[in-house]
């Protein structure tokens, strides 16, 4: 029983994690109709960001954290002006290897600056702290994910919903050349959602690393390609159904990790799951249908 | 230029190539990193070719190439290790449980078609569906792959996470060079056929090619699948390339590479492509490799240099190609003699241009 | 009739809670020019696309050279949705995707012209041959068939030298002007060797004597080709020179057919097309 509580615990905080990058997959794919492949190596990049910020003597590390996730927006907001801003009237085709290139050179860039090494996550005091609930002990970390979790996807929510930048966001996601029209400022809408995105990374990215403690340069690609395929799962374009479709990921590949015979197989779980999705519901589970007018 | 002079030309070029090929085989240079890069060019080469009849005749995003390697080159290992050295190669699994092994050409060719195979099995769910899920579908199909060859249960065939070694490697290194030649040349008819057309009108606009009578589900199958078909027998060639082959080296980031081939190439072109791996390669393997070491200039310590620069720098000379010269090398176009005695005519479009300004000038 | 080599039976195409056709038939008989007539958004290009495969019609039946292509009623959340008539009349389903309606002789152009853009005009009517191969991937590859090949091309520039694109067989497709392209169309529509051609409007953003070029060639097509067309067009001197009967629609629902005279003097249809007086 403990063990099953231990399991489905972990697998909601990992869902959790998921569902935070998943969002700036679903969001940026619903306005751009890209999938930025670039995006799971930003997480990692954050990761070395507070390793490195934290490693300044003197540092508080509360000062650190605020300066990590200022810096992931900053390098979102890079990446999609120096990158894909110039491949507006670009073939898609383009975009989305421009974004492998960056993924590629983000990549690279980690090896060399850190000579390719996993690297030990600074313990964040306060989360890092063990507690006991439901009879398991575990970190506290795996309790505030998901609460933050669902506090920022409310936030984001409302956010879109309720203000003018919403507005215009979802607008430019129903047409994107009409909403230019309409006068909708398309960069900065652009912008904006490179931004969200790239903070609800930093924020995952501290969440995920308190909890395996190591960062690595190529370790940004796997959680990466999973959380995209929560947001497929979910039915890319919707921010609930990125979120669904992350627990649901984050809980199963738990529980396949706790029987040895398969536990190897919990990454190609995800795919499988994802070829089965595409198979039954192609627009995933609250997706809208997209048609080309003839 | 005539056409029997064309052709006079190109036949001299490939017998050039060709003795410079057999000159290398039978000199010290045979184990110097010039050779070393001539064949992993020579195999990128039909891998990429492979790629760009996919993304770049037919349209379809697909970034699955890396694991239609991987199968590739482990159905070559498995099918080829003399049974002799089984015992040792499989030393955890007791030998393993194949304990046959067939001739070179067979399980080159057996390995191209378990992986047209499995690429029929990924495509029938996932060809029907937009090209954006074929990416990821792909690329996830690759992982999947790579899980499962790793997997502990059906290790007595794959040999678990351990490496496969012992199977039979070529000795010319003419050898890659004549496979790839072979299914490039393959593909580059089929290119050329009706059925090539085909696939560029889905390419151009799946409307309306549906509508003049073009059945998308199946050509899109049949580019997908012998596009995996190639992608296996490059993976075969590079099994024997490196003598051993371990499924963690398949990962997403070969597929990339191969794209960037692709792109740096030009998306659309075959003589594109294989030029691009060959200098992705070169650059790769060897030209750049100086970036890795610390360098003295004058006495003064280069900054920067050391391990891993190489690639930053890479990658940087990559996004500028993705970013500022979309059309690659060749663009869509290929080869031809025409355009070389353009270019040596006039080079850099000078005449061209000048011509035009000229016209400009009367004009007003 | 046995004589019809189109007939539409009551085919509606609802999508969501908008009805773009409603309840529409018409018949086409062989030899004929038809043309469909309607204010901008009546749904002719839908009605088109449903015929043709590209769009599944809601409700409705279309019998094609004796064989029923298409045969729909409303199902699953539709069957609530449905605002069309004659929900009752159908009850088998039957689905045909475009390019197996193409290979059983219905070819046509579309409406904002879709040219293979970067490939040669004579490879966008080599394409439209594609699908009568009788090579296989094999024998196609290794030039086995190349006769066939031979006999293609040579079929091809015949056809482009009825459109006066002889010329320009190795042009990129989209650098033709306008009225090549539409013209390129109607090739490549030709070289699917259909026994009936569709046609959305040919003639949009053509001048005057361009029209009449376009008239004649349409004329000339359907005796060489022994072809029956169904034409969607706003150029009314077009439509009323050339039409043996006329379809009129107006929001998706018929509202007149005849031959031109009887058109042209039908008060619904001049209604339709000038709006009625409030006053009235």
């Amino acid at each position: 029983m403990n063990n099953y509580v231990q399991l489905l615990l972990s697998g909601i905080a990992v869902g959790s994690l998921y569902a935070l990058i998943a969002i700036g997959y679903t969001m940026v794919y619903g306005i751009l109709r890209l999938i930025n492949f670039a995006h799971g190596d930003m997480f990692m990049i954050s990761g070395f960001f507070l390793i490195y910020i934290a490693a300044v003597p003197h540092m508080p590390i509360w000062l650190a954290l605020i300066i990590t996730i200022l810096l992931t927006v900053l390098l979102g907001f890079m990446i999609e002006r120096c990158a894909y801003k110039p491949l507006r009237s670009a073939p898609r085709m383009s975009v989305m290897i421009s974004a492998i290139g960056v993924s590629y050179l983000l990549q690279n860039f980690a090896t060399y600056f850190t000579g390719g090494l996993a690297q030990a996550y600074p313990p964040i005091p306060w989360i890092s702290n063990e507690i006991e609930i439901f009879g398991v002990t575990t970190k506290l970390i795996t309790i505030v994910t998901p609460i933050l979790t669902i506090v920022l996807v409310l936030a984001l929510v409302a956010l879109i919903k309720f203000t003018k930048i919403g507005m215009a966001m979802r607008a430019v996601s129903k047409d994107f050349e009409t909403s230019q029209l309409m006068g909708i400022k398309i960069n900065s809408v652009i912008s904006m959602t490179f931004i969200i995105g790239s903070f609800l990374a930093a924020i995952g990215s501290i969440m995920y690393f308190s909890y395996y403690e190591q960062v690595s340069p190529t370790i940004g690609a796997m959680p990466g390609l999973k959380s995209f395929v929560a947001a497929v799962f979910g039915g890319i374009g919707s921010i609930p159904g990125a979120v669904i479709g992350a627990y649901i990921i984050g809980i199963c590949e738990n529980l396949i990790k706790s029987y040895p015979a398969i536990a190897d197989l919990s990454n190609a779980f995800t795919f499988i799951l994802l070829i089965v999705i595409l198979i039954c519901k192609p627009n995933g589970l609250f997706g809208e249908k997209l048609s080309e007018k003839v | 230029m005539k056409k029997r002079t064309k052709i006079l030309a190109s036949l001299i070029l490939a017998a050039a190539f060709l003795t410079v090929l057999i000159l290398i085989d039978n000199s010290p240079l045979k184990s110097s990193m010039l050779s070393t890069c001539l064949q992993k060019g020579a195999i990128y080469a039909l891998v990429a070719v492979s790629m760009n009849l996919l993304n770049g005749f037919t349209g379809l995003f697909s970034l699955g190439q890396a694991g239609f390697m991987l199968i590739g080159a482990y159905t070559y290992g498995i099918l080829t290790i003399p049974v002799a050295a089984r015992a040792s190669v499989y030393q955890y699994f007791e030998g393993g449980i194949v304990q046959f092994a067939i001739p070179v050409i067979p399980a080159i060719i057996i390995a191209g078609v378990l992986a047209a195979c499995f690429a029929a099995l990924i495509g029938l769910p996932v060809l029907k569906l937009k090209s954006d899920y074929l990416a990821i579908a792909t690329l996830g199909f690759a992982e999947i792959l790579r899980a499962l060859i790793q997997w502990q249960q059906i290790a007595p065939l794959t040999n678990g996470s351990n490496m496969l070694r012992a199977f039979p490697t070529y000795n010319s290194i003419l050898f890659p060079f004549i496979i790839s030649a072979i299914c490039i040349a393959m593909i580059v008819l089929l290119i050329r056929s009706s059925y090539g057309r085909a696939f560029k009108a889905i390419r151009e606009d799946e409307i309306a090619a549906e509508a003049m009578g073009v059945n998308l589900f199946k050509h899109k199958m049949m580019s997908f699948v012998i596009s995996s078909f190639f992608a296996g027998v490059g993976g075969a060639l590079l099994a024997m390339f490196q003598a051993s082959v371990q499924a963690k080296g398949f990962t997403s980031a070969m597929t990339y590479e191969i794209l960037l081939i692709v792109v740096i190439g030009g998306i659309g072109s075959i003589t594109g492509s294989i030029i691009a791996s060959f200098l992705f390669v070169c650059c790769m393997e060897w030209w750049l490799r100086f970036l890795d070491q610390v360098q003295y200039l004058g006495g003064v310590k280069l900054p920067l240099m050391r391990t891993g620069f190489r690639m930053v720098v890479f990658s940087v000379i990559i996004m500028i190609i993705v970013l500022f010269w979309r059309k690659g090398i060749m663009g869509n176009k290929e080869f031809s003699w025409d355009a070389i005695g353009k270019f040596f005519r006039d080079p850099f479009g000078l005449v061209s241009r000048k011509n035009k300004k000229g016209e400009g000038i009367t004009n007003e | 009739m046995n004589d019809a080599v189109l007939s539409i039976e009551n085919i509606t195409v609802q999508f969501g809670g908008v009805v773009a056709v409603n309840n529409l038939s018409m018949k086409v008989r062989k030899g004929e020019i038809v043309s469909l007539i309607g204010p901008n958004g009546a749904g002719k290009t839908t009605a088109f696309n449903a015929i043709t495969g590209v769009y599944q019609a809601t409700n409705g039946r279309v019998v094609f050279n004796g064989d029923v292509i298409l045969e729909s009623h409303p199902t699953g959340k539709m069957k609530k949705l449905y605002a069309g008539e004659n929900a009752d009349l159908y009850h088998k389903i039957k689905k045909n995707t475009p390019d197996k309606i193409a290979k059983m002789g219905m070819g046509r152009t579309f409406q904002n012209i879709r040219l293979f853009k970067e490939l040669s005009v004579l490879d966008n009517v080599l394409i439209a041959m594609h699908m009568r191969l009788r090579g296989n991937l094999f024998t196609d590859t290794f030039m086995i068939n190349y006769k066939e090949e031979q006999k293609m091309r040579e079929d091809a520039l015949a056809l482009l030298k009825i459109v006066d694109l002889y010329d320009q067989q190795n042009e990129i497709a989209s650098s033709l002007p306008y009225g090549k392209q539409r013209h390129l169309e109607i090739a490549r529509a030709l070289a699917t060797n259909p026994s009936l051609l569709l046609l959305d409007e040919p003639a949009a953003g053509m001048n005057p004597q361009e029209t009449e070029e376009l008239t004649a060639l349409i004329r000339k097509i359907r005796d060489d080709f022994d072809l029956t067309v169904l034409l969607i067009e706003h150029h009314m001197n077009l439509v009323m020179d050339i039409s043996d009967w006329i379809y009129v629609i107006d929001f998706g629902k018929l509202i007149a057919s005849g031959n031109p005279e009887e058109i042209q003097n039908n008060q619904r249809v001049i209604d339709a097309y000038l709006g009625v007086a409030e006053d009235e």
